[in-house]
């Protein structure tokens, strides 16, 4: 299960509806070993392709290190497909290479809905997880 | 010579759980050899067909060596070489 912020999950989904109809990508980072996603950070899609993304590879360099400075590792990688479901394609599947992250997919194919899956890939096995989303505390309103 | 090779969570399973590795060479090609001699396994997974693999990142100090010299970038005592594996999909 992936439990996630509101307001990490929708900053999320604007970044992907902004890049529309390219593929947006980052990462949420969060403490080592906690599985707690804290921090978006949006990458820049070197391809700038609709169908393809890939980290800019210094951009990576330093945003890992930052993280590395900060105790985080990548708790979350996100991408969208702009015109497919939110589901891993096979291209997801061969390369993915964090086994302790959560493929967080977002589907930009339509503006009025907004489809947001999850995903652990492991050794190339896929398997889908529930997202719960976090909400403001209201009872403290 | 001692360089130092930072290595991923992924390939840590060839430096038993190591984050970090010394090497030696002049020549990230040399440098890779080394690594094999020391952690059997991890040359395989960093270059395919005598070149590096397209979708592992391999860093000298602060630049991706694919806009240096590639395998044939010349590496020096004190350097530090950062390996990531690419985040990359469609």
């Amino acid at each position: 299960m992936l439990e996630l912020r509101r307001d990490l999950l929708d900053a999320i989904v604007a970044h992907a509806r902004r890049d529309h109809p390219d593929e947006a990508c980052g990462i949420v980072a969060g403490p080592v070993g906690a599985d707690r996603p804290e921090r978006v950070v949006e990458m820049t899609n070197a391809e700038r392709s609709p169908t393809f993304y890939r980290f800019d590879s210094q951009e990576q360099l330093r945003v890992w290190r930052e993280m590395d400075d900060r105790d985080e590792e990548p708790v979350v990688i996100y991408h969208s497909h702009t015109a497919t479901e939110a589901h891993p394609s096979r291209t997801d599947v061969s390369l993915a290479q964090e086994p302790g992250a959560h493929y967080l997919l977002v589907s930009t194919r339509t503006d009025d809905e907004v489809e947001v899956r999850s995903f652990r890939i492991v050794d190339g096995d896929v398997s889908e997880e529930e997202v719960r989303v976090l909400e403001p505390d209201h009872a403290r309103e | 010579m001692a360089i130092e090779v930072r290595i991923p969570t992924i390939l840590r399973t060839y430096t038993a759980g190591a984050k970090a590795v010394s090497a030696e060479g002049d020549t990230l090609a040399g440098l890779i050899d080394d690594l094999e001699s020391r952690h059997p396994g991890l040359r395989d997974r960093l270059v395919e067909e005598g070149r590096l693999r397209r979708f592992v990142n391999v860093y000298l100090n602060d630049e991706d060596v694919r806009f240096l010299g590639g395998l044939e970038t010349e590496v020096a005592d004190g350097d530090s070489v950062t390996v990531l594996p690419a985040v990359a999909g469609g």
